[in-house]
């Protein structure tokens, strides 16, 4: 899956996690391999519940105390992070991963100044004393354009509006200069017009520092400006891994192309109403699964040998799916008589 | 800040005022008078003798005079005059307020040095074997009367190591340990009937404040378990517990009047219950009228403290 030598910064394999639910144990995460490389930025898309959330809290071992890895390994920079103890996973999260959250207004302690917030993983991982971690605190403000940083250490969340919280998340995100920073659906609870300001900057702060990007989302039109490569999830697993460009102009997997299509686009006909499509059916219930592939029942192409799982398997250089149907040239996107056309007027 | 704290102080006044209108009648609804226990006691039965004493005490006035007198002195701060010691009120109160207020504090800290911790650890280790223990003993102190638990710790030691608690007072000037030796029973019997429902309070404030983003969000900047907790969440988890200190202010008085009556500790508690006793009217308003004026003041310095706690209430 990597270039011949050398080896990706995060290389996730085979992944298995499980939650204890009042209906039993229910796996959130099945045997999900994925690699990052250094400097690169690697989006996760899938709706919610598709696993993509836990596969990330797995990778800084911080799911709750419901959910366990049953299996894999994480291998980071060559060490199997579900090998480490608690020590050694706390001294590596926020110094060499760091993570942002989606809710900015929740993910900020509300009693505790933003100077210390930001001054912290300094603190903890670099053992400055505060002055120190204060002033580079200030400096990190500065770099996610917070007006008069300095002067705003002393605030607390409150005073920050959520663009505002964001960019404080992100700097306390680069405050150790992380090797891998996943931001978990860094923009959903912002403003539109804040969003893409905050991914420009998560992605010119990240590139500037080399760190590699795990960009968690369900909005394919980020994926497009901002990922160079993509792994699609659903029902806990991946379905479909390629460059972002190759995703794009040819998705391989039926759920892939199924999302392509309800993308709303602007250039439909003038009269007014136009017809945006859906994935017929809803995300399976992770409880009960279907035997076989878990998007057959919601799937177009669906056939016999659907009931048997998929393997993830490549299906050209870089490109891997798990679907038994394999579309003629021009992608699953062509043929969709089960795609269902649901009015929504524009 | 200080505007804020005028405007409560001032709202303690109509709350005040109310208060002693409910104590200064109900106090009359008590079956009995004091003339009555005093003829009883002296064994005088003339009329004659009663109405003298009635004049001489200001009670063959109308109820609302006597009020009105009353309020009126209060205002100058005279309380009025014990009826039975021919002592002033105020003379009274300045005696036994510092021992129950001591009684009170000491009540407070051995309260908080048990709920705080076993509520923070029965949080973090939800469901273990800790943490049922834990809850089982809050559920006993509440459980648990008192002045039960006071009978116990007088009767059974003695019984079986031939030890009682200390009984003597002596003032915390005049010798420390000796004193503290006689106050620490009771206190702790008190702080631990209040710790039961603030040890409680802690554990549910802390298992909600755990599940937060932001501990989330710090657990994945590194921070240890005991940072977590010390810096994240105690904080935040607080908030509530202190408003709930200052709701159980009251109940720190009324144990104090059970406790200094078995514990023989001279403080307001002692003073309130001879009143009622004696029918003592005098003391048990003044009685009140503290109590009620700390009550308000401790309430105040409770939301007072939000501002520490929570930079979004802070008085600015």
């Amino acid at each position: 899956m990597t270039a011949a030598g050398s080896a990706p910064l995060l290389d996730v394999q085979d992944l298995s996690v499980s939650f204890r639910t009042d209906r039993g144990l229910v796996r959130a995460v099945d045997r999900v391999s994925l690699h990052v490389e250094s400097g690169e930025t690697l989006a996760i898309v899938g709706e919610s519940g598709s696993g993509k959330s836990v596969t990330a809290l797995s990778i800084l071992r911080l799911i709750d105390t419901a959910g366990s890895i049953d299996g894999g390994r994480i291998l980071f920079d060559g060490e199997d992070l579900l090998r480490h103890d608690e020590a050694t996973m706390r001294a590596i999260r926020g110094d060499r991963i760091a993570m942002i959250f989606q809710e900015p207004m929740s993910s900020l302690n509300p009693v505790l100044t933003i100077g210390k917030q930001v001054g912290e993983p300094i603190r903890l991982h670099r053992g400055s004393v505060w002055k120190q971690a204060y002033e580079r605190a200030a400096e990190l403000l500065r770099r996610v354009r917070i007006p008069d940083a300095s002067g705003r250490l002393k605030d607390y969340p409150h005073h920050f509006s959520g663009g505002m919280r964001q960019r404080a998340m992100i700097a306390m995100a680069l405050a150790c200069r992380p090797r891998l920073i996943i931001a978990d659906e860094p923009t959903t609870a912002l403003d539109v017009t804040v969003q893409a300001q905050i991914l420009a900057l998560l992605k010119e702060l990240t590139r500037e520092a080399n760190s590699a990007l795990i960009l968690i989302t369900h909005d394919l039109g980020v994926v497009a400006r901002y990922a160079d490569r993509v792994a699609v999830m659903y029902a806990g697993r991946v379905v479909e891994t390629a460059t972002a460009r190759a995703l794009y102009a040819d998705p391989r997997h039926p759920y892939t192309a199924g999302l392509m299509a309800s993308i709303p686009t602007l250039d439909g006909d003038v009269e007014g109403s136009r017809r945006l499509a859906t994935i017929p059916g809803q995300p399976p219930d992770l409880a009960a699964l279907p035997e076989g592939c878990a998007f057959a029942p919601r799937c177009p192409h669906a056939f016999e040998r659907c009931g048997q799982p998929p393997p993830l398997e490549e299906t050209e250089a870089g490109r891997f799916s798990a679907c038994h149907f394999r579309p003629p040239s021009g992608g699953a996107q062509g043929a969709s008589p089960r795609m269902e056309q649901n009015a929504v007027t524009r | 800040m200080y505007a804020y704290l005028a405007r409560r102080l001032l709202a303690l006044v109509p709350t005040l005022f109310f208060a002693s209108l409910i104590v200064f009648i109900s106090m009359r609804l008590i079956p009995g008078d004091v003339i009555d226990l005093m003829l009883a006691q002296n064994d005088i039965t003339t009329g004659q003798d009663r109405a003298r004493i009635e004049a001489a005490l200001g009670l063959d006035q109308p109820v609302y005079v006597q009020y009105f007198r009353w309020i009126g002195g209060v205002l100058t701060g005279d309380l009025g005059t014990s009826l039975w010691q021919n002592v002033p009120v105020t003379e009274q109160l300045k005696a036994t307020l510092p021992i129950t207020f001591e009684l009170g504090f000491l009540s407070l800290i051995v309260a908080l040095t048990v709920a705080l911790p076993i509520g923070v650890y029965s949080a973090i280790r939800q469901d273990t074997a800790g943490d049922y223990i834990a809850r089982s003993f809050s559920l006993l102190m509440l459980a648990v009367p008192g002045f039960w638990l006071g009978t116990l710790v007088m009767v059974f030691p003695s019984v079986w190591w031939r030890w009682a608690p200390e009984l003597e007072y002596t003032p915390f000037f005049t010798d420390p340990l000796a004193n503290l030796a006689h106050m620490i029973v009771p206190a702790i019997l008190l702080g631990l009937s209040m710790s039961a429902v603030t040890m409680r309070m802690t554990r549910t404030m802390m298992l909600e404040v755990l599940r937060q983003d932001y501990i989330r969000t710090a657990r994945a900047k590194g921070v240890g378990e005991w940072l977590l907790i010390a810096r994240h969440a105690l904080r935040n988890g607080l908030i509530p517990v202190v408003t709930l200190i200052g709701l159980q202010a009251p109940l720190l008085i009324g144990g104090a009047v059970i406790f200094e009556q078995i514990f023989v500790v001279p403080g307001v508690g002692l003073l309130l219950l001879e009143a009622v006793f004696q029918r003592d009217y005098p003391v048990i308003s003044g009685v009140f009228l503290v109590v009620g004026v700390g009550v308000l003041l401790i309430n105040l310095l409770v939301d007072v403290s939000y501002g520490w706690l929570d930079p979004k209430v802070r008085h600015e």
